[in-house]
């Protein structure tokens, strides 16, 4: 049999800390990202006594997304759905010019463990202490360390949870009930399984979820080509590595710096690995030594993998702006800016008034005892706006055709409460005489108008005669 | 295991198995992926028994949670009818020709009757109520036994012409083929023509009138209106149940009609029975 084991422990892995350009980048990028993810909730917004003045609010109840001036109804999710492409088209522009810069900047995994690491090192020491901790005996130290890190993890990690329920419904009336107990389970429920995994996941699971949960190392192989600018080894420059005085010619000194701070546990001079996140961490560490030991910078560096031949060589490399410009970054920008486009346009044209005509085709008309024919229509009314309004429906040809309101004894108004749709039942008459009648399909429009504001809105439809 | 072979480079043995010169290495499986294995794996065996999950030879083993999505349905239900216990009582003592069409109960009422209809009526009456030969439109504002929300109700409550309610509507037209000659009943149908058609046989349609009065107007009166009490229809408008050609008008005179509607009041619930009356008066036609 095998001498080795099928099944391996895993091997943790204990990044040292590390100062630098892409190191203070991360603290700011995690510095906002967090910033916008727990303060969003509260910021006010004032719409009116009758909508929810909270700015973003994904009002599933309601079935209503509110974000600032913004209110999305479910007939338009293609906003979100258009904004979800914008995402998609985005993360596939980043990648294609500069690699997986989500991965190692932004993604909540990627945060959220950054944000998990600095605990572990405030409370336990750098990656030495760190390694010795983890090998010396559970003892009372130990135990002391080890908890009072998992609290504060926990602390992180309930913030997550709560955090995200702010979304879903006015903060800080959620904040009071939660204090008391009396809100709904879902948001205890969604608080205790975002904990679990923010626990879990940027405490002890960290890299293996890049490396085994998350399918985008896979994906991301395939937007990525030699001109796409990604963490890499300058191996003409830095080998034969090793120290001075064992005669090693390349610059790097084998010092490990590049590995001890790498978050996932890889040595970059490998050469690329899926398991590289860019997060450029290893480049920091490296100029770091290279300027103790009078080297230029850039040993590891974000270079493309096309100019190699050329800095081998010794020729100026290409300039990064011809990297990052090209025909498919071009394509993914024009899509992304063309979506954008599309979706402002939409947002341009809307009205908080509107008309929705739904003809009755069951059956397509309806015979009088005088020879007069009617037409049904289903009309469904959205009042968008924080208060009621009075509407006032009529027709283009409202000579030829009448139009009665079902249940309202020949009235044309009606009145919409705030923020609501109605469904309206109408009735549209040709008399018997009348060529509506008698034609197969005669075009209509329907109008609504709000006589106080002066908004109006209007769809056409058809009349079907007697055929 | 007969020749092991190890990777030069990393030192880890090789499954063996080589795709385009590239070897795969035998690299150990993480531990912890191999606990998750085993949660799994006890988690379907605990589900297997808490859930619904053999397939037996008829229906599967019940599960020790006893729990079943009929049961989840008919929780649904319950929790959705006590929502509504409110409107129930209140539908129940509401006058229905009072009811406020822009109500919550009046919205109630025409759901709950649409259900209703599209259950149990509209299989005469077609599902958006436009009803076909001898089955009433109850669209258009015509009304054999009358259209107002008491004549609707009883209507549907007991029935049209069945001998199974004492109190169901009840009109018989005399089959004229054994009282009138054949030419006598093409004159009364060419008189009703006139009343509603441009072109006619003047001729044929005065001596109609006369025979019309004699024997038809008794019932569908004098100007061939028709009367509701009577269930007589209005010759004199637009509406045919049985069609208003020639040939249809002279079968009708002939043979006369005779449709049947059950007597709902005998198979659904009265609140159904109201809530479908309260549907149907809603449709466009209700007085």
């Amino acid at each position: 049999m095998s001498s080795q084991s099928l099944y391996a422990a895993q091997e943790p892995v204990f990044p040292r800390r590390v100062k630098g350009k892409f190191r203070n980048l991360k603290w700011w990028i995690m510095a906002v990202t967090l910033g916008i993810y727990y303060l969003t909730p509260w910021i006010r917004w004032d719409r009116g006594p009758n909508l929810p003045d909270q700015a973003v609010l994904v009002d599933m109840a309601s079935r209503r997304f509110y974000f600032f001036w913004i209110e999305i109804w479910p007939h338009e999710f293609y906003f979100v759905a258009g904004l979800l492409i914008m995402a998609g088209l985005g993360l596939f522009l980043f990648t294609s010019a500069l690699g997986r810069v989500w991965c190692g900047y932004t993604c909540p995994q990627t945060v959220w463990t950054d944000l998990f690491i600095l605990v572990e090192r405030w409370i336990e020491g750098d990656r030495n202490a760190r390694v010795r901790l983890y090998h010396g005996e559970w003892n009372i130290r130990k135990w002391r360390l080890r908890l009072t890190k998992w609290v504060v993890w926990l602390a992180i990690a309930v913030a997550t949870g709560g955090a995200w329920v702010f979304y879903f419904t006015d903060a800080p009336t959620l904040l009071r009930d939660l204090g008391n107990y009396s809100a709904h389970p879902v948001a205890y429920g969604t608080i205790a399984i975002l904990t679990a995994t923010t626990f879990l996941f940027g405490g002890f699971a960290r890299e293996q979820i890049c490396i085994y949960a998350c399918p985008w190392p896979r994906i991301q192989a395939a937007m990525m080509d030699p001109d796409t600018i990604t963490v890499a080894y300058r191996d003409w420059r830095g080998e034969e590595r090793g120290k001075k005085h064992e005669n090693k010619t390349g610059d790097c000194i084998d010092c490990m710096a590049c590995v001890n701070v790498c978050p996932m546990g890889i040595d970059i001079r490998d050469g690329q690995q899926m398991e590289c996140i860019t997060c450029a961490l290893c480049i920091d560490a490296c100029d770091d030594v290279m300027g103790k030991i009078g080297k230029p910078r850039g040993l590891i560096d974000y270079l493309a993998l096309s100019d190699e031949p050329a800095e081998r060589a010794g020729t100026p490399a290409t300039p990064i702006w011809k990297h990052v410009l090209r025909p498919r970054t071009l394509l993914y920008t024009a899509m992304w800016v063309s979506i954008g486009v599309g979706l402002l346009y939409a947002l341009f044209i809307r009205t908080d008034l509107e008309l929705a005509v739904s003809p009755v085709r069951n059956p397509t008309y309806v015979l009088q005892s005088d020879g007069a024919v009617r037409n049904i229509y289903d009309i469904r009314l959205r009042n968008k706006t924080g208060d009621a309004r009075i509407l006032h429906l009529s027709l283009t040809s409202d000579e030829i055709l009448r139009i009665d309101l079902e249940g309202r004894d020949g009235l044309r108004q009606l009145e919409i409460p705030a923020d609501t749709t109605i469904l309206q039942r109408v009735y549209v008459t040709a008399r018997p005489n009348d060529a509506a009648a008698s034609l197969h399909i005669t075009d209509l429009t329907f109008w609504v108008e709000d006589l106080d504001a002066n908004v109006r809105a209007n769809q056409a439809t058809t009349f079907n005669g007697r055929e | 295991m007969s020749d092991l072979k190890v990777d030069e480079e990393t030192g880890v043995e090789t499954t063996g198995h080589v795709w385009d010169g590239i070897e795969e290495l035998n690299n150990p499986l993480p531990r912890w992926w191999l606990w998750t294995l085993y949660a799994c794996i006890v988690w379907a065996i605990a589900y297997s028994i808490a859930y619904p999950a053999w397939p037996m030879l008829s229906g599967a083993t019940s599960g020790v949670l006893g729990y079943s999505s009929r049961g989840e349905v008919a929780e649904d239900i319950a929790a959705h009818e006590a929502k509504n216990q409110g409107l129930v009582v209140e539908f129940a003592a509401v006058e229905l020709a009072a009811l406020d069409p822009a109500s919550d109960l009046n919205r109630y009422a025409v759901a709950r009757g649409g259900s209703v209809f599209r259950a149990q009526c509209s299989q005469c009456h077609g599902s958006g109520a436009a009803g076909g030969v001898g089955y009433p439109n109850l669209l258009d504002n015509d009304w054999l036994w009358g259209g107002d929300m008491d004549n609707i109700t009883h209507s549907i409550r007991h029935g049209i012409r069945n001998d199974t309610d004492d109190d169901a509507r009840y009109s018989e037209m005399p089959a004229f083929s054994e009282i009138l000659e054949t030419e006598e009943i093409d004159a009364i149908v060419e008189y009703v023509t006139s009343l509603s058609m441009p072109e006619f046989d003047a001729g044929m349609a005065e001596m109609g009138t006369v025979l019309f009065q004699d024997n038809c107007a008794s019932c569908h009166g004098e100007k061939a209106t028709g009367d509701r009490d009577l269930g007589a229809p209005n010759l004199a408008d637009a509406i045919w149940l049985y069609g208003g050609d020639r040939e249809a008008l002279k079968y009708t005179v002939e043979n006369a009609r005779f449709g049947v509607m059950p007597a709902w009041g005998q198979r659904l619930t009265d609140a159904d029975v109201r809530a479908v009356s309260v549907y149907v008066h809603s449709l466009g036609g209700g007085e």
